[in-house]
């Protein structure tokens, strides 16, 4: 049933069985995120979060939405509003759209009345987003979609009285806004009206009848691309693409054809459309998706086409190659394991569609696209699902595969060792060990949303909830950034404790797995007693919370010399005094 | 295409907007028969209807419907 929800939509569907889908998803999983999502419309908005809810459900968060009376968005948000305080929203989504302009240039405008029709545009929503600031939530913000009818032609786009010039101008003020704004985040209806086309997005019939501003049609699309942005915000979109080789980055087969027989260059139209293909992936790969390969083929055959003089992409662009004999579904668990990355975080691309349907069948959490065996089509798949969807792009997405580099060369390096404490000792590890800072707060809510292993209560909390904790003189907050003499491993770590008269009480404590076992935990451990013990702290509680991923902690509070206090299914609680604790980080020089 | 043909697919639509397998609807049936069927749910059961038999309904036709007659009626007049 949930192939329904698969890119192409079936808008005419998955309206029809919403009510039906709905349920099947709520029965599919119990592990939901729950969530409070704020819908502030500027036209109707009904059936839209109808919609949202099904995509939401089957990403894994459940909302529970607070709905706007109709075109009630502004005074919704901008006057004191009881009932969307008790709300508590985590998301406010506000879908507004042209029909919401109300000072669109005439044609007996001047320069200086559009000029000001264009600040007054802009700042009811800039007032709007400021209103909205102390709810401490995610703004989700529709841009505007251009106007199907346009009375001036082509002018229209270029004479400062033409609606499509303001529309561009407001779009182009929002992005302005949205990019120095951490919370405020663009939902881009203006590409998905224009990649639908302006005809099929709107319905003028719908428009007048109910007051809806884009057909039923187009509903699907933009409920999929707003649950991408609120999966995004909570770092639950995909991190790695496993690759096939023949048929899929190149034409032919590697193994048969041979280096000069392969589909690849400028000299056929087949072969150039491998090259575009592969300059998306490349692209993806500089911004932090992890790359791999599970092909069938001899090792030395993947390498021989990965040298092709024009292939963009290289050997050493693949964290992992898997090409070998063996099924395709065992490679990828294998290689999942190999980066340390998991299953759900991964989107497998493969021409053949018998080994798409053994992959969804053996692991059913890997995403595969129904991608067909056409090289110009692969794109139109891959990005109709979003999978890769960001929010931001960090110095650490950046770095992200120059990280798993290094890590494999510290990996070879281990085994020259004749034990692990040399090994760690010859690191010769450094870690910066600070109160949370403005300028780290998106990587640090980045790794709070993403970390599911090293981690002890696996909460999750916005960029404005963290920038909370860090203002609030009754938490302490660290993060660490390890580095040794390969390089940096950048931010990695994250402690987060509340304190209550003598005690304080561990409410985040996790690890990006890039560190482990490097011992980073208990310099991060040996710091935040420090500085409990110099708040006149007595007594540390923390609190283990077990998920289907966090096993690796369930014994970390026992090893820090913590004592259980309490035990039920749920979760564990342990007490440490602060007195009696010894330091234990051993190998790394701290700050 | 007959008339009963036209309700039994139309019922179905009903059947699956109001999430109910054993909805029956007649040409008599008008909203206030069913519960859930408001102004809101009757735009999407016209949205159905037109994307099912392919077809396009004009503001003046939504206006006037006044029962399932009404509407299997304009039904069989677009496919014709």
């Amino acid at each position: 049933m949930e192939q329904i929800l698969n890119y192409p939509f079936n808008s005419s569907l998955i309206l029809r069985k919403k009510k039906q889908l709905k349920n099947y998803l709520l029965g599919a999983r119990t592990d939901f995120l729950e969530k409070n999502v704020a819908i502030l419309g500027g036209s109707t908005t009904s059936e839209v979060i109808s919609v949202l809810e099904i995509f939401l459900l089957a990403n894994g968060i459940r909302p529970t939405f607070y709905e706007s009376e109709y075109n009630m968005y502004y005074e919704d948000s901008v006057f004191e509003n009881k009932a969307l305080k008790d709300f508590n929203p985590e998301i406010v989504y506000i879908h507004t759209s042209n029909v919401n302009i109300k000072y669109y240039p005439k044609m007996s405008s001047s320069h200086e009345e559009i000029e000001e029709f264009l600040e007054k545009e802009i700042q009811k929503f800039k007032l709007i987003w400021k209103s909205l600031e102390p709810y401490n939530c995610s703004i989700i913000q529709n841009n505007f979609e251009l106007p199907i009818h346009r009375s001036l032609g082509n002018l229209d786009c270029y004479d400062e009285r033409g609606k499509t010039y303001f529309i561009n101008r407001l779009n182009l003020e929002f992005a302005k806004f949205a990019n120095k704004n951490s919370s405020l985040y663009i939902n881009d209806i203006n590409y998905l009206s224009s990649h639908m086309g302006l005809e099929k997005w709107s319905d003028l019939n719908l428009w007048f009848t109910a007051k809806y501003v884009l057909s039923f049609e187009a509903m699907p699309s933009l409920a999929h691309n707003i649950s991408k942005i609120i999966i995004a915000i909570y770092g639950k979109s995909k991190k790695g693409l496993v690759l096939d080789l023949d048929h899929t980055i190149w034409g032919g087969v590697i193994g048969d054809d041979g280096l000069n027989g392969i589909q690849l260059g400028n000299e056929t139209a087949a072969g150039e459309a491998y090259i575009y293909f592969q300059n998306y992936i490349k692209e993806l790969k500089e911004r932090g998706v992890i790359l791999s390969i599970a092909s069938k083929n001899d090792h030395e055959n993947a390498l021989l086409g990965l040298s092709h003089n024009d292939s963009v992409l290289k050997v050493e662009d693949f964290n992992t190659i898997k090409a070998n004999w063996n099924p395709k579904n065992s490679n990828i668990a294998i290689l999942a394991k190999e980066i340390n990355i998991g299953l759900d975080s991964l989107v497998f691309l493969d021409d053949n569609p018998a080994e798409r349907e053994i992959v969804r069948n053996t692991l059913p959490t890997v995403s595969v696209p129904e991608i067909g065996d056409d090289v110009t089509k692969y794109l139109t798949f891959l990005e109709g699902e979003s999978y890769f969807e960001v929010v931001n792009i960090l110095a650490d997405d950046l770095y992200r595969n120059k990280y798993y580099e290094i890590d494999k060369k510290r990996q070879e390096d281990l085994v020259m060792f004749q034990s692990y404490e040399d090994f760690l000792i010859s690191l010769n590890m450094s870690a910066k060990i600070l109160k949370f800072e403005k300028d780290s707060l998106e990587r640090i809510t980045q790794l709070i949303n993403k970390t599911n292993q090293f981690n002890l209560t696996t909460k999750r909390y916005t960029s404005v909830e963290v920038e909370g904790f860090m203002k609030n003189q009754s938490f302490i907050t660290l993060f660490g950034s390890l580095d040794d003499k390969f390089g940096s491993n950048g931010i990695t770590s994250l402690l987060i404790g509340k304190i209550t008269r003598e005690q304080c009480f561990i409410d985040t404590f996790l690890m990006s797995c890039r560190v482990l076992k490097r011992g980073m935990e208990l310099a991060m451990f040996d710091t935040f007693v420090k500085q409990c013990r110099e708040n006149n702290i007595k007594e540390i509680v923390g609190t283990y919370i077990p998920t289907s991923k966090n096993k690796i902690v369930e014994n970390l509070f026992k090893e820090l010399g913590f004592e259980l206090q309490n035990e039920n299914e749920l979760k564990s609680i342990w007490v440490l005094k602060t007195e009696s604790y010894l330091m234990q980080n051993k190998y790394i020089r701290v700050n | 295409m007959d008339k009963s043909e036209i309700l039994n697919r139309v019922n179905e639509i009903f059947k699956d907007t109001f999430d109910n397998e054993d909805l029956v609807i007649t040409e008599a049936t008008v909203a206030s028969d069913i519960a859930e069927w408001d102004s809101l749910n009757h735009i999407n059961i016209m949205g159905h209807v037109q994307r099912e038999f392919k077809i396009r309904f004009t503001l003046q036709e939504i206006a006037n419907f006044k029962s399932i007659g009404d509407i299997v009626l304009a039904i069989q007049g677009k496919l014709t």
